[in-house]
């Protein structure tokens, strides 16, 4: 039965018997197997996929005769793009150096965002950020870019380092200082930016499982008494799908802030 | 379904073959290499897309907004410039057809006075000048008739005085001119003509 849902691909793939309660190998959603390897293409990579491509069309589609007085499509493209732009990028690194990074947070917040919101979009419902190794891709990305760009500017390692110390202070406190900036910049800070997006899209999800499918579990049972306590398994199962698309929101808008904070932080002169 | 915890999870997926992930003790912080691969790949080119395409057409709209809006202000400005000129224009040439005005009225007055004046000679050097010939013609008239009646009065007094003295003194009266010397003194005022009879005994 799983093989038909992993086929038709689109469709709720927890909603079987085997499956619950849900565990994280609820999360592992083969399709295929990649012709030559031992690896298998999932259903995470194919939402991704369309994601990436949902996206660029929509983009394409309203930016390509982008003109002085937009149209309602590209209206809309500018809003969201104006979030990314202004409320994320520039106020985030300022307004000299912000344009540079537009392009890479624009792309960040709604790669993610849309990739979040498949976990409530009926047909998709699956959040792709729950797999770890997307949220770990991205954050390497941002990883290698915000040490680089902090690295040009310091202009070497050395000096890079040594700007990571706050000024000002005493010279006994300074080692454990640079001890305790070097765990954030180095292991902290990329930890946490992939782990938050993973958990609250795993977690999440986790939740709507258990109250969407135990319910339907519950009613199945066909006993009067199961049968009531569905009902309000499933009013807070539409709650939380309200609430999760909140988060997956927040998740996007956090992971792209911190980001920028970052980058932002690299090019600060004064640390 | 026995429990899990991340570290025999990731002892077991370590010890297994199996994907990373799989399975119901799958370890879910354990990336699963080809999504890590797949998605970084992905987002790669997604970020390409929207670096060489949305953004710079977003910013070009962008930047012809703003440059459409910075041109229309200076065309309100040069349009403000145009039009404060045009009122000054007008105003200067309203302020020189008054000057003008004025001082074409103050012409026609003066030129009206004139008019009028000249107008008032006129009439009254006309007017003495009739005045004068009326008086001439009158006294013309008066001359005429006072020699006509002369003449009358002489005749018909002397008439009077012979039909009352009962001769003809006529050729007398002519003779010694008393007619025209008792005439004389009545237009002289020496005799004032109350009575006939006092009339004749002064002049007698």
């Amino acid at each position: 039965m799983s093989a038909t849902m992993a086929a038709v691909g689109l469709v709720l793939p927890m909603a079987e018997g085997e499956h619950f309660p849900p565990t994280p190998g609820s999360f592992w959603q083969p399709l295929f197997a990649i012709p030559g390897t031992d690896y298998a293409f999932t259903r995470p990579m194919l939402l991704i996929a369309i994601s990436a491509v949902v996206l660029a069309v929509w983009l394409w589609l309203t930016t390509r005769h982008a003109a002085v007085v937009p149209g309602r499509g590209q209206w809309y493209t500018e809003q969201v793009y104006n979030f990314a732009r202004n409320g994320i990028a520039r106020d985030m690194i300022g307004s000299k150096d912000f344009m540079r990074f537009v392009p890479f947070l624009f792309a960040l917040f709604v790669f993610i965002l849309l990739n979040n919101l498949f976990g409530v979009i009926p047909g998709f419902q699956n959040p792709t950020m729950a797999r770890i190794g997307f949220p770990i891709g991205l954050t390497l990305i941002v990883y290698v870019m915000y040490h680089w760009v902090g690295l040009r500017k310091a202009g070497s390692v050395g000096a890079y380092l040594g700007g990571l110390l706050p000024s000002g202070l005493p010279g006994w406190i300074k080692p454990m200082i640079m001890f305790l900036e070097l765990i954030t910049f180095f292991i902290t800070r990329p930890l946490t930016l992939a782990l938050r997006l993973f958990g609250n899209m795993f977690a999440g999800h986790m939740l709507l499982v258990v109250f969407i499918v135990g319910g339907w579990y519950l009613f199945r049972t066909w006993d009067p008494a199961l049968m009531a306590v569905a009902i309000p398994a499933w009013v807070l199962g539409a709650a939380l799908t309200a609430f999760e698309a909140l988060v997956q929101f927040l998740q996007a808008y956090v992971f792209a802030l911190l980001a920028a904070s970052y980058l932002g932080g690299a090019l600060a002169d004064e640390h | 379904m026995e429990h899990t915890t991340i570290a025999s999870g990731v002892l077991k997926a370590a010890a297994e073959s199996e994907p990373m992930g799989a399975g119901v003790d799958a370890v879910p912080i354990y990336p699963y290499i080809p999504e890590l691969i797949f998605g970084t790949i992905v987002f790669a080119l997604f970020w390409w897309f929207v670096a060489k395409k949305i953004v710079p057409s977003l910013e070009k709209a962008y930047a012809e907004r703003t440059a459409a809006i910075e041109g229309g202000m200076q065309a309100a400005e040069q349009a403000q410039a145009e039009a404060a000129e045009a009122k000054k224009q007008y105003e200067d040439q309203l302020g020189e057809a008054r000057a003008e005005a004025a001082r074409i009225r103050e012409h026609a007055k003066e030129q009206g006075a004139q008019i009028v004046a000249e107008m008032r000679e006129q009439a009254q050097a006309e007017a003495n000048r009739i005045t004068e010939t009326a008086h001439k013609q009158i006294e013309a008239e008066r001359q005429q008739a006072m020699v006509q009646l002369r003449g009358e009065v002489g005749t018909i007094s002397t008439a009077l005085a012979s039909k009352i003295v009962g001769e003809s003194l006529e050729d007398e009266a002519r003779q010694r001119g008393i007619v025209d010397r008792f005439l004389a003194e009545l237009e002289s005022g020496e005799v004032r003509p109350e009575k006939l009879g006092a009339g004749s005994e002064q002049g007698s």
